[in-house]
């Protein structure tokens, strides 16, 4: 069957499922909306929680990644699963023994301030539409690709399907379409790369795979050798310093456990004890996808190389031909996504690091002008089916598994955005006497909204949209997470000091990304400073600043928790209340 | 359920939280990150360790901890006379 036909019947089909789910499992009431009647088994949350987590970037994007950074993209994968284990350790059980519908009303009670409330719910709604403007893009993107619709159609199409079931279901809905878009992702995702590996080594798992023998030597191995005879760093080793390895990683850890709509997952299930057990799960569920996606790069590199070099490096003849290029080139050339450029005008691919100085001697004797090559780093996934030869249902399949990565963590967003104006800014702030009906109608209303600006922000990304993502996560943990931790283990803390805190830890990070990247204050003159090592804090990045933003809030919250009058006796009885598993005899 | 049986329930919590976290840094800052180079002198099959730690190893550290803490817990949790139920 024709390719296009065939991925209209795979997409339409997945469509159909998700909408069936959604009309079976409306919310009735606002427990329904905001965390599905808390009546989700574990397992089923930790699927839900996995497809909400992994988005467009996951699915699309990561292996690219890691394939052209080798080692220093060991920042995503564990900065993006770490994080799990500070959820389950010191968040989620005593979210959920907490037992309310959103994150500002957990800081709002602990707290006991509405100030604090809108700190909250503004750092919320921040980090919530920088990433889902990034799924948006992205949904947009394999419409135009696999069913050759224009990006805007494409963006239309998702906005459709997701305002039928984030609008209808809530969190209910959400949570049931989530676990079908699991199986989907997760199952076109797994299934090329088993292809690709059984290809490269003949071992069916890909985990295995990428460190197995080809030819007498480690596929790793041979991998460094022909990156660095190219020009390249070696691929198991990386160009990032140490500190600044370390600090990224570590604001990805504590950003991921401080991102609301992660976090309110875990309100969803029965028993604080299901909410420990639902975050192993959804780790288990993530990591198949995180653990094959370094596989799939270092396969994917290798493949590529192999493809432009199949002789010789150096000789005349070691390199591909371009009018013998395979079919799949062909396919991406016309996207833009790859392009070739013969500088030495010899008719074929010469692929190398050009921007390293002390290969230049050497490149100029094999008489080579300049790469000739550029690969955009996203089409590694999509295009493995195709570059490993396999049948047109599975690459149909990728093309599905994209668009529900896309979807879910859409879904999941656009869910914690309406939760936060409907019950955190309606119900908490404006009109507290609000009837249920009343505030389960805003909810819809509030996502139904935010729907239509994510909608916008897909179509025209405003130029700080790709920038912002390492901001969402420094935000997230220099702002939310330390006042959410020190509220459960720090009996001390208050009002005073928490606010003081989220201040300091938003403003400090806020303001170093600004000065080295440039956010909204480029009409000011932003960015102010050279973004290169040397001018760095202790040498971190932005992209790792978030680790000093949350060392800052807690030291603020912890001195001037201690220079002001303590929480208030019924605030320390309710720390010890959410500490214990079973509810407090009076 | 009496406040002192509370306290030392929290106790054994984050004394179970601090061996975690323990395995939880060592696994990936430690291994995959602090020692990278000196781990990489070892070699688990076609993989150098250190590497293997940081793409792959960490993960699955991470996936059996929360289970174990989980589990754990649970005892804790009983054993203190705390759990739901």
């Amino acid at each position: 069957m024709e390719l296009k036909l065939l991925t209209y019947i795979v997409v339409g089909a997945s469509f159909v499922l998700y909408i069936g789910i959604a009309i079976w499992s409306r919310a009735h009431n606002t427990r329904d909306f905001y965390i599905a009647g808390k009546g989700v088994s574990p397992i089923a949350n930790g699927m839900a929680t996995a497809a909400d987590w992994m988005s467009a970037a996951s699915f699309i994007s990561m292996a690219g990644l890691i394939a052209f950074l080798g080692y220093d993209g060991s920042v995503y994968l564990m900065g993006w699963t770490g994080g799990y284990v500070l959820l389950a350790l010191f968040l989620a059980p005593y979210l959920r023994k907490f037992g309310k519908f959103t994150v500002p009303e957990f800081i709002a009670e602990r707290y006991y301030s509405r100030t604090a409330r809108i700190v909250a719910v503004i750092c919320l709604i921040f980090v919530s539409f920088t990433y889902v403007a990034g799924q948006m893009r992205g949904v947009g993107i394999v419409f135009s690709r696999f069913l050759e619709v224009e990006v805007t159609v494409g963006l239309i199409i998702g906005m459709g399907i997701v305002f039928v079931y984030a609008v209808l279901g809530g969190m209910k809905g959400i949570t049931y379409t989530q676990v079908a878009q699991y199986c989907v992702l997760i199952f076109a995702y797994t299934v090329p790369a088993v292809f690709i590996a059984i290809q490269i080594s003949g071992i069916a798992v890909p985990q295995l795979a990428f460190g197995s023998d080809v030819g007498g030597i480690s596929l790793l191995d041979k991998l460094d050798d022909i990156v660095t005879s190219l020009g390249f760093t070696q691929y198991t080793s990386g160009e990032k310093s140490k500190v600044d390895v370390f600090c990224i990683t570590l604001a990805l850890m504590v950003g991921t456990a401080g991102l609301p709509h992660v976090i309110v997952r875990f309100f969803t299930v029965p028993k604080v004890r299901d909410a420990r057990a639902s975050a192993g799960y959804a780790l288990l569920f993530i990591a198949i996808l995180y653990t094959t996606a370094p596989a799939v790069g270092a396969m994917a590199r290798y493949n590529l190389i192999n493809t432009m070099q199949p002789g010789e490096i150096g000789a005349a003849n070691g390199n591909l031909v371009y009018d013998e290029r395979p079919e799949w080139m062909h396919t991406w050339e016309n996207t833009g996504l790859v392009v070739f450029n013969d500088k030495n005008g010899d008719g074929r691919i010469q692929y190398y690091n050009d921007a390293n100085p002390d290969f230049t001697t050497t490149a100029e004797r094999y008489g080579w002008q300049g790469n000739e090559l550029t690969v955009d780093r996203d089409i590694m996934v999509l295009a493995n089916p195709e570059i490993a030869g396999l049948p047109n249902w599975v690459i149909a399949l990728v093309a599905a598994g994209g668009i529900a990565a896309a979807l879910s963590t859409a879904a999941g967003l656009l869910l914690v955005i309406s939760a936060a104006v409907s019950h955190d800014l309606i119900k908490g702030i404006i009109a507290p006497g609000i009837s249920e009906k009343g505030e389960l109608r805003a909810g819809r209303i509030a996502a139904a909204f935010a729907i239509m600006v994510a909608g916008y922000l897909g179509f025209d990304p405003p130029g700080w949209v790709a920038q912002v993502v390492a901001f969402a996560f420094g935000l997230a943990a220099a702002s939310l997470f330390p006042v959410i931790l020190l509220g459960i283990f720090y009996k001390r803390a208050n009002k005073q000091g928490a606010i003081a805190g989220m201040l300091t830890g938003l403003i400090f990070t806020y303001g170093y990304i600004e000065f080295f990247k440039g956010l909204f204050l480029k009409w000011a003159g932003a960015p102010w400073g050279e973004n290169i090592a040397s001018n760095w804090l202790f040498g971190i990045s932005p992209e790792g600043i978030g680790v000093i933003g949350m060392l800052l809030n807690v030291a603020v919250v912890i001195i001037v928790s201690n220079l002001t009058a303590p929480p208030p006796e019924h605030i320390q009885h309710m720390v010890e209340h959410i500490r214990v598993p079973r509810a407090l005899e009076e | 359920m009496t406040p002192e049986n509370r306290k030392a329930y929290w106790k054994a919590n984050l004394r179970l939280l601090f061996g975690c976290m323990i395995v939880w840094f060592v696994c990936s800052y430690g291994f995959g990150i602090l020692l990278v180079e000196q781990l990489n002198n070892i070699r688990i099959g076609g993989f150098k360790l250190g590497f293997w730690f940081a793409q792959q190893g960490s993960i699955y550290t991470f996936v059996v901890l929360i289970f174990f803490y989980a589990w754990r817990m649970n005892y804790i949790d009983r054993l203190y006379d705390v759990h739901e139920d």
